[in-house]
């Protein structure tokens, strides 16, 4: 299998805080990869930096092969008309109704009229098991899990061969959270797509993962497959999935824990 | 050397904002000029910044021109010299306070809102959201406010020249007894052309600033609900500073000859 997304030594720093510390990842094509962390890892800023949202300062992040690195974002359209994302709250626009924030690409890059926009709407939101009732509601009317379920719907609206999931279950209950986690693998499946996945919800590492990778200080410590998962020893794994308080990784916070706060 | 540090980094913040805010103008002023243009987003802009700033901007000017009338009255009455106060509440209010006070009423409406709009987008990812569908936020987010906020501010001003006059008329005529025709006829003869469209001119820059800082205090914002009411107050503040200084600078490059 070819790599569909290859980063290769990736550094980020804001000011004086080195945020990724040379990571290196591979995402095959088709294939579902979610990387683990604890908050402050740079999980996001990884991700960040592979949408083209924030510049490297060093190291190779290729998609389809191509460096995207340092491109303009004008020179990367058709890189980014690939891609997919739901980002952790949504993100959907509070000013537009669902069917536009659904069909957001299909009428600003491609003129679409409002007939097929609400039509493709309505077939994507189907897709994340959503009613056409909800196209004319604004976001503020929607509940946090519909708001997720047309995020996802807007994601994969386009038919995109690469999507990005942003710790997608946090903040929902447990139900919501195992219908979110059907509904990706369901799109997925779908689609064909392939996806990186952040988060640090083990359930849905169990749920979507082909591969998986941690992430700690900025740099990828372990990566596998599920079966990886169960029979690793690593000890910062082993910490992280098992959410242990004491281990090699250390927890913010944890100083003020012990000093009796 | 504490001391010398902290001027340092004055000057290097102080610098590096400068920096940022010049990009910012440039990608802007990129925006505006290549398609695609948003058309309909210039529309809805032009309604919210200029036609509901009409009654701020209207009551504003109505109730200085009356209040310059007074002034001007009882400071010529001094001199024997009532009779200048419709050509001077004329000059006044086309050449500054029309332009200079509707572009500050208009600072604190539409920068505040603009920055608070942009702001609570960026600290929820819903321009990281526009990047990753391929459109541009310059495009399709500052471009339309600015546009709109540059047509839209000289209108504005050519009511509150309007409105001024008019509240000076009210005052003179029915506080201080001046003939109502005589009071045009003088207004109308002492106004020159270049009064005005020195004015017009003006309010075409002050609209310039007031979208371009309550956009780019917006889209710099960080840091949630705080951040996002740190970059309104910035917006207003930046915007009504460089309305004053702006006001000089052209002041003297409109009149200096």
């Amino acid at each position: 299998m070819t790599d569909k997304i290859a980063l290769s030594n990736v550094h980020k720093s804001f000011g004086p805080k080195h945020v990724l510390r040379g990571v290196n990842l591979s995402i095959a094509e088709g294939q579902s990869l979610v990387v683990i962390g604890g908050s402050g890892s740079g999980k996001s800023v990884m991700l960040k930096s592979i949408l083209g949202l924030m510049t490297p300062e060093q190291g190779s992040i290729k998609i389809d092969g191509k460096e995207t690195v340092g491109l303009r974002r004008d020179k990367r359209a058709d890189i980014d008309h690939q891609l997919g994302m739901l980002f952790q709250n949504g993100a959907l626009f509070d000013s537009l109704p669902v069917w536009k924030n659904v069909a957001f690409r299909g009428i600003q890059n491609d003129g679409m009229n409002e007939a097929d926009a609400r039509d493709l709407a309505v077939d994507a939101l189907a897709r994340v098991g959503l009613g056409a009732e909800l196209l004319d509601l604004y976001p503020a009317a929607l509940s946090g899990g519909m708001n997720k379920r047309v995020g996802l719907a807007r994601a994969v609206a386009s038919k995109p061969d690469i999507i990005f999931f942003d710790e997608p279950t946090t903040g929902l209950d447990p139900i919501m959270t195992d219908v979110i986690n059907h509904l990706i693998q369901e799109c997925v499946q779908e689609l064909g797509a392939t996806t990186l996945t952040i988060t640090h919800d083990m359930t849905s590492v169990r749920a979507i993962a082909d591969k998986t990778a941690l992430l700690y200080k900025g740099e990828i410590i372990w990566q596998g497959s599920q079966d990886d998962l169960d029979a690793s020893d690593d000890p910062f794994l082993h910490q992280f999935i098992n959410g242990l308080p004491h281990g090699p990784i250390e927890v913010e916070g944890q100083q003020l824990e012990t000093a009796g706060y | 050397m504490a001391a010398l540090a902290t001027i340092g980094r004055f000057f290097l913040g102080f610098f590096a904002q400068t920096g940022q805010l010049s990009l910012f103008v440039g990608q802007t002023l990129a925006a505006m000029t290549r398609p695609p243009i948003y058309f309909r987003m210039i529309g809805q802009q032009i309604m919210r910044i200029g036609y509901y700033s009409l009654p701020v901007v209207a009551l504003t000017s109505f109730f200085t021109g009356g209040a310059l009338a007074i002034q001007i009255y009882y400071g010529g009455n001094q001199f024997n010299s009532e009779a200048i106060v419709s050509s001077i509440v004329a000059l006044g209010i086309t050449r500054e306070l029309g332009p200079v006070l509707g572009g500050l009423m208009v600072a604190g409406r539409v920068s505040a809102a603009i920055a608070a709009e942009i702001g609570t987008m960026r600290v929820t990812e819903q321009i990281d959201a526009l990047t990753t569908l391929s459109t541009d936020p310059y495009k399709y987010l500052v471009a339309p406010r600015v546009i709109a906020a540059t047509l839209c501010m000289p209108l504005l001003a050519l009511v509150a020249d309007i409105l001024g006059i008019f509240g000076g008329f009210v005052v003179g005529t029915q506080s201080f007894d001046f003939n109502a025709a005589i009071y045009v006829q003088r207004t109308i003869n002492f106004l020159t052309f270049e009064d005005v469209s020195s004015g017009l001119i003006k309010a075409a820059v002050f609209g310039f600033i007031i979208a371009i800082m309550g956009c780019y205090n917006g889209y710099i914002s960080k840091g949630g609900a705080q951040g996002v009411g740190r970059a309104t107050t910035n917006a207003v503040v930046t915007a009504s500073i460089l309305i004053l200084a702006a006001n000089y600078l052209m002041t003297s490059l409109l009149f200096s000859s």
